[in-house]
């Protein structure tokens, strides 16, 4: 029987691109922590990443950049499960903007963390791959 | 591919933030520039920042990444009145001896200097980040 890949390396795969689309995000709000009227975004991990789960294998949404293209297995749960939602601020600033640069930053280097957990267990299933592969040399 | 839209939104805040320095710099270098006239003395500015939206509607929901980065809408200039001060001496004073000082606050320049640096050194550092995650995730299984 084949190797599965996508079974076999998991949920970290789907995490790793959240955490990723995640990473620009959260950029997005710091680039604009001056910007009138901009409201902060993040994204709703648990949700989204709890779509793709449900959906099966691979399923974050397949980008759609024509009208013709059909849509993925995964797009309908992602886009109904919120992705991106806006923050509710503690003390919103008298311009409209809801960004709190210390909660960005921290929120930043949380997501920063567990990209490289996603990417170290990657590895090791990269690694174990290997060694069954080539043998105990 | 999405990982690289980082860069793109901490330049954009990078470039936005230098245009804010740049403002601050020439409204400090010009707050002792008096003028004779009312009309024609240096007004301070100041840069008007705007996010900008990659995809609208049901585009930005697919995609997943809404907006992207920030720019430069304009640079408005401030319409306070300018401090008339009376000094008969000045070469440059009008007919009763009045000359115009620049509208420049400048305790409030200096913090929006501080702020402006502090922006500037945040998205260097969501940059610095991004390409560290990024090295590591080339050398991805090795």
């Amino acid at each position: 029987m084949p190797l599965n890949l996508d079974a076999y390396l998991g949920v970290h795969q789907d995490a790793l691109k959240l955490y990723a689309q995640r990473t620009s995000v959260l950029a997005n709000n710091i680039a604009n922590a001056d910007t009138p009227n901009y409201k902060a975004q993040d994204i709703d991990f648990r949700a989204v990443l709890a779509g793709t789960a449900g959906a099966g294998t691979n399923a974050l949404p397949l980008a759609t950049t024509n009208g013709a293209h059909v849509a993925g297995a995964g797009a309908a749960t992602a886009a109904a499960g919120g992705g991106l939602k806006y923050r509710v601020p503690l003390a919103p600033s008298l311009d409209g903007n809801t960004v709190d640069p210390q909660l960005e930053q921290a929120a930043f280097a949380d997501n920063t963390v567990r990209y490289q957990a996603a990417l170290s267990f990657l590895s090791g299933k990269f690694r174990d791959l290997m060694t069954a592969i080539t043998g105990q040399s | 591919m999405p990982s690289f839209k980082v860069f793109e939104i901490a330049g954009s805040g990078l470039s936005a933030q230098s245009v804010r320095l740049n403002t601050v710099a020439s409204n400090l270098a010009n707050a002792d520039s008096v003028s004779g006239d009312p009309a024609t003395v240096y007004k301070a500015r100041h840069p008007v920042f705007q996010a900008v939206h990659a995809a609208v509607g049901a585009a930005a929901a697919q995609s997943q990444q809404g907006g992207a980065a920030v720019r430069v809408s304009g640079i408005v200039e401030s319409n306070a009145a300018p401090t008339v001060r009376n000094d008969p001496g000045n070469p440059l004073a009008d007919a009763e001896g009045n000359v115009y000082a620049p509208n420049v606050n400048v305790i409030e320049e200096m913090t929006d200097m501080i702020s402006a640096s502090r922006a500037y050194q945040n998205d260097v550092e969501v940059m610095s980040t991004a390409k560290d995650l990024m090295l590591a995730t080339l050398k991805l299984g090795s």
